[in-house]
């Protein structure tokens, strides 16, 4: 079943590139669908105060801030839907999009899917909730007293292992190598917590239980010693991949799977012409997590979202002046000449299927 | 119709012991993904007024239900009729996720 709309732009996925790539759009009275999916506000729902977005001198709470944004989108006409993309065709004219049972139809495309926890792939899954989990600020709460496991050697597990250590009665961080790559603050805090206890050079090679999560298996990785540490809960903070599943085979992915676009393609001569935020795919835009493999930053994928919209705007009115063929390719537009081109655009692209 | 608040104290009368089935909402304050659960709880407690009851079980305050029913993770919605558990969501589903529990048993 074909939705009777065709927006102008639909936006897979919702964290902060996504929602400020919808407010620009939306605001620059572009017809907007963001599919949030049920991820809906990204990783940011899991965090509690995040203190360096900027704009909130004492924090502001990732929630808070993700349900802030998507209500700021909204108010310029945006539609959110908490729906998952199942397919998608991206190639022509008319970009497709599966919703369930429903196909719905865009003139542009913009990725913000973002990054997804990784898994240990040791089976685990089956415990993802008796146990196993990916947020540690989440569910910590339930470890009251109990022993605890953190994967993990960067800045998200030293945060893991210091909400846990609030709850727990012992909270083991497992890293494979001999220090960890957080930051200084963040180690710190984890070193000083007379609740934590770091176990150096090892990882997990099983884990096991039955109704729910009862143990792990570590490996010291020099030694090859094992040792069985019976656990309550085990976080998993080792690190994000791109979820970019959906679009393979359409669009140019890194080896890592990263989404490239003109940013990543390190084409500087981008910067002074063309979309530097397009994809392989001509009307498909990238940004957020799910492009930057270096920063990962809320604030860095807001402002490629606001990138996004900005060069999605560009290729719609390009689009729109090409279409229009009496103003000859103008770039810079009257609002009279933009109002105009855009009524022979719509006619081109009628709203209503018949 | 209003959202039930079901607690330790109440869950037994209030739930297990409803002649409707009952959808709980198990959430706290501080948990990111629990808000966009709660507003299409909200909202399906009206969408199937009189067909279920709805509520919701705050695990900060109300551990000992959470734990009778073995609640590790929030947001977790849990569809109980005549007592017994019946279909369970951990995580935020989306609202088709949660239609789909309660269409099950409400033809």
């Amino acid at each position: 079943m074909v939705e009777e709309k065709k927006w102008d732009v639909i936006i897979i996925g919702g964290g902060p590139s996504g929602y400020t790539a919808a407010l620009y759009l939306s605001r620059a009275t572009l017809s907007v669908l963001v599919l949030a999916g049920v991820k809906a506000g990204g990783q940011l729902m899991n965090t509690t105060l995040v203190e360096n977005y900027p704009g909130f001198k004492n924090g502001i709470m990732g929630p808070d801030l993700m349900l802030t944004m998507e209500a700021q989108a909204k108010t310029f006409g945006a539609e959110v839907r908490y729906e998952d993309v199942l397919r998608v065709e991206l190639v022509g004219e008319t970009k497709r999009v599966w919703v369930g049972d429903k196909e719905i139809e865009a003139k542009a495309v913009i990725i913000s899917t973002g990054a997804s926890a990784k898994m240990l792939d040791l089976g685990e899954e089956k415990w993802m909730g008796k146990g196993v989990s990916t947020c540690a600020v989440c569910d910590a709460a339930f470890f009251r007293d109990k022993v605890v496991a953190v994967v993990g050697g960067g800045d998200a597990a030293m945060e893991d292992a210091l909400a846990l250590a609030k709850y727990a009665g012992e909270v083991y961080v497992i890293h494979r190598r001999d220090s960890f790559k957080a930051s200084k603050i963040m180690q710190e805090r984890v070193t000083a917590n007379p609740k934590i206890k770091i176990i150096w050079k090892s990882e997990v090679v099983e884990v096991k239980g039955s109704e729910k999560l009862e143990g792990i298996i570590v490996k010291n990785v020099e030694t090859g010693l094992t040792t069985d540490i019976v656990v309550d809960g085990l976080f998993l903070a080792i690190g994000h991949f791109p979820a970019t599943e959906l679009f393979k085979g359409q669009v140019d992915l890194d080896e890592k799977g990263f989404l490239k676009t003109g940013i990543t393609n390190g084409n500087a001569k981008l910067w002074l012409e063309g979309y530097p935020t397009m994809t392989s795919v001509d009307g498909v835009f990238g940004c957020g997590d799910v492009v930057d493999f270096k920063y990962k930053q809320a604030i860095t994928a807001a402002g490629m979202g606001c990138q996004a919209a900005l060069d999605t705007e560009k290729y719609l009115t390009g689009k729109e002046i090409i279409l229009a063929g009496s103003l000859g390719g103008k770039m810079k537009l009257s609002d009279k000449e933009l109002r105009k081109a855009r009524e022979q655009f719509s006619k081109q692209w009628p709203r209503k299927r018949s | 119709m209003s959202v039930a608040k079901f607690t330790d104290q109440n869950f037994n009368d209030e739930v297990l012991k409803a002649d409707l089935p009952v959808l709980v909402d198990f959430y706290a304050d501080w948990c990111g993904p629990c808000r966009l659960v709660s507003p299409i709880v909200d909202e399906l407690a009206n969408t199937y007024e009189g067909k279920i009851r709805v509520g919701k079980v705050d695990v900060d305050t109300n551990s000992k239900v959470a734990g009778d029913y073995g609640v590790m993770s929030i947001p977790t919605v849990i569809l109980f009729q005549k007592g017994k558990e019946v279909a369970r969501q951990v995580g935020f589903g989306g609202k088709d996720a949660y239609i789909q529990m309660i269409e099950k048993i409400v033809k």
